[in-house]
């Protein structure tokens, strides 16, 4: 305790004071959501139809995202921990990417590669008749690729932090290489593959820049909330208010779910 | 029976090569000091790290043959191994820790739980099934990797430092279950650990490692009555000296000297135990024919026999009583008379 004392006590004041500026300018926005929230109906906003729609396909296309990110993610990580090739830094760059661009050049670039005239679009277009921009599927395109960086960061780090020797271990006791995975290395780094893909999740929910670029904003099949938060501020503020409040609350739930996980590694 | 190994293998600056040969029903212990390549040879064995050069096999089955290309992976080898710190899964109980090679190689899982149950009621923790490893004490968990490597029934069984993890008074008591359990083993058994009085406790022979390199084998009082390397003299506690025979003398590196009965000739060993160094404050006159002049340049007192360590051309270790001492004032250190006799000088071909 004397140690905490100490600790406290050398951090300067004026520290203090603009730890506590930063504090409020994230605490003053959702308060300032909640008192605005509080003073609209909020069942009317809810119970609208097109929130109902925006609510539902958002949790479908998220969920979907999650998903894909866990698929593609999973293989990829294990690959950026644990193969040594020339080009790895590379690849872990191209992974972060996502991160650091703006969420519309995200939407441009995808529309580069799979629009209609697309690298990989056209050829997906004349070969299966498939398109992707501007249709449900497209939404969880770029949402995955928005999100799916948090979850392959996190598990990566999860990757490089286990013992291998537990896994060697393993493989002396007979286990394949593919058993050792799913027997071993998994379970040790489960909390990691929970909070990636929770945090995936979350991204996925408020992806708004490279949706409404790549997928545009079509009520039901793409317009999420968070594009229907944006379309709402304008025809009936108060909807776009309490949709707001609804992605926040869904947000906060995902990281007091995770205060655990995100406060340590792996 | 038995396992047959001859490679070379590079890790970092390891330079490993081996030639070794266990028979099944006996246990090898490969003792060196750490870095000395011990756990590499070890991983070599299990299959984890490959070898580039030579062969290994057993009982007749070849596991690796790098001139045929033949790698058999560690899973396909009918090899267990001990590791240093047990390595048990942190999140399998212990029934299921000893249970996971049974079930990779095919049994079912009640059948497998069946038999781990058998394989921990064998170690003595037939009651400690459900515990998770966090909540088991070293010399459990020590039981637990001994009973996971048995259930699958190995031809080879590798031990890593098998007690190194352990605190002094569970060693010695898990030392001779250890023994019982490895001696009940019908396969080929091999242990690598620095610890000289746990190679000895295990194993009917042993094999020296040092630098990737075996600088001798054979049973421990072969090793202990003739060291053939600083290790080895050291680990026994005595003064060894490489030189060239002459007659009745041998040539030390620089231009020491040392008088024996016979010394043969060619190149030799000279082993002198520090309890047949004596030390003088004047010039001795007497039968002693190896006399020098020495500077003290350590002292440990630990213990009622005191070692004193003598600088100079022929650095030597000698052992004096705690009287003997304060007589000469030794722990003052500065120049002392150095006399041993030949005939306390073993001398043996290196």
């Amino acid at each position: 305790m004397a140690g905490r004392n100490a600790r406290r006590a050398a951090i300067p004041r004026l520290a203090i004071a603009i730890a506590a500026v930063g504090a409020a300018l994230f605490a003053l926005p959702l308060v300032g959501l909640l008192w605005r929230a509080s003073a609209t109906d909020v069942r009317a906003a809810l119970g609208s139809p097109a929130a109902h729609t925006a609510l539902w396909l958002s949790l479908i296309c998220s969920l979907s995202a999650t998903a894909c990110s866990v698929v593609l993610g999973m293989p990829l990580a294990w690959v950026q921990a644990r193969a040594e090739f020339r080009g790895r830094a590379l690849l872990r760059g191209l992974t972060m990417l996502p991160i650091v661009l703006p969420p519309v050049v995200g939407g441009v670039a995808l529309l580069t590669a799979f629009g209609r005239r697309g690298l990989l679009g056209q050829w997906l277009e004349r070969a299966f008749g498939v398109h992707l921009p501007f249709t449900t599927p497209g939404a969880v395109l770029a949402e995955t690729f928005v999100a799916m960086p948090f979850f392959v960061l996190t598990v990566e780090a999860a990757l490089r932090s286990v013992d291998s020797r537990l896994e060697d271990a393993a493989r002396t006791l007979g286990a394949r290489p593919l058993t050792v995975f799913r027997r071993v290395t998994i379970p040790l780094i489960r909390p990691s593959l929970l909070a990636g893909a929770a945090l995936c999740w979350a991204r996925a929910l408020g992806e708004f820049g490279a949706t409404i670029t790549f997928a545009g904003n079509f009520p039901g099949r793409t317009q999420t909330l968070p594009l229907a938060v944006y379309l709402a501020l304008e025809s009936d503020p108060d909807a776009g208010i309490v949709l707001s409040l609804v992605l926040l609350v869904l947000s906060l739930a995902v990281l007091v779910a995770l205060r655990h996980r995100l406060g340590s590694p792996a | 029976m038995s396992l047959d190994a001859a490679f070379r293998l590079t890790v970092g600056t390891l330079d490993l090569w081996l030639d070794l040969r266990v028979d099944a029903g006996s246990t090898v212990a490969v003792l060196g000091p750490n870095g000395a390549g011990k756990t590499t040879l070890l991983r070599a064995l299990a299959g984890l790290v490959p070898i580039e050069n030579g062969r290994v096999v057993l009982d007749d089955r070849v596991l690796d043959d790098t001139a045929a290309a033949v790698h058999v992976a560690p899973e396909d080898r009918p090899v267990a191994v001990v590791f240093q710190d047990y390595l048990l899964f942190p999140h399998l109980d212990a029934l299921d820790n000893v249970a996971f090679g049974l079930r990779c190689r095919g049994a079912s899982r009640r059948d497998a739980r069946h038999r781990a149950q058998e394989w921990l009621a064998r170690v003595g923790l037939g009651d400690r099934g459900g515990a998770m490893p966090r909540a088991l004490s070293g010399g459990q968990a020590q039981r637990v990797a001994l009973a996971r490597a048995l259930a699958v029934e190995p031809r080879l069984l590798l031990l890593d430092e098998p007690l190194s993890a352990l605190d002094y008074q569970t060693r010695a008591e898990l030392r001779h279950s250890l023994r019982r359990t490895l001696d009940a083993f019908p396969g080929v058994r091999l242990l690598v650990t620095h610890d000289p009085l746990e190679a000895m406790a295990l194993a009917a022979r042993l094999v020296v490692l040092e630098k990737g390199r075996v600088v001798q084998a054979g049973t421990p009082a072969e090793i202990t009555e003739r060291p053939r390397s600083a290790y080895v003299a050291d680990l026994v506690g005595v003064n060894l000296f490489r030189g060239r025979a002459r007659g009745d003398r041998i040539a030390l590196e620089g231009d020491a000297e040392l008088t024996v009965p016979d010394a043969g000739s060619g190149d030799v060993f000279a082993v002198i135990h520090p309890r047949a160094v004596a030390l003088h404050r004047r010039a001795p006159e007497g039968t002693p024919r190896n006399v020098w002049t020495a500077p003290i340049v350590a002292l440990d007192t630990d213990g009622p026999r005191i070692r004193i360590r003598c600088g100079g051309a022929i650095p030597i270790v000698a052992e004096v009583t705690r009287p003997a001492m304060e007589e000469l004032h030794l722990d003052r250190g500065g120049d002392v008379w150095v006399s041993v006799k030949a005939t306390e000088i073993v001398v043996y071909p290196a």
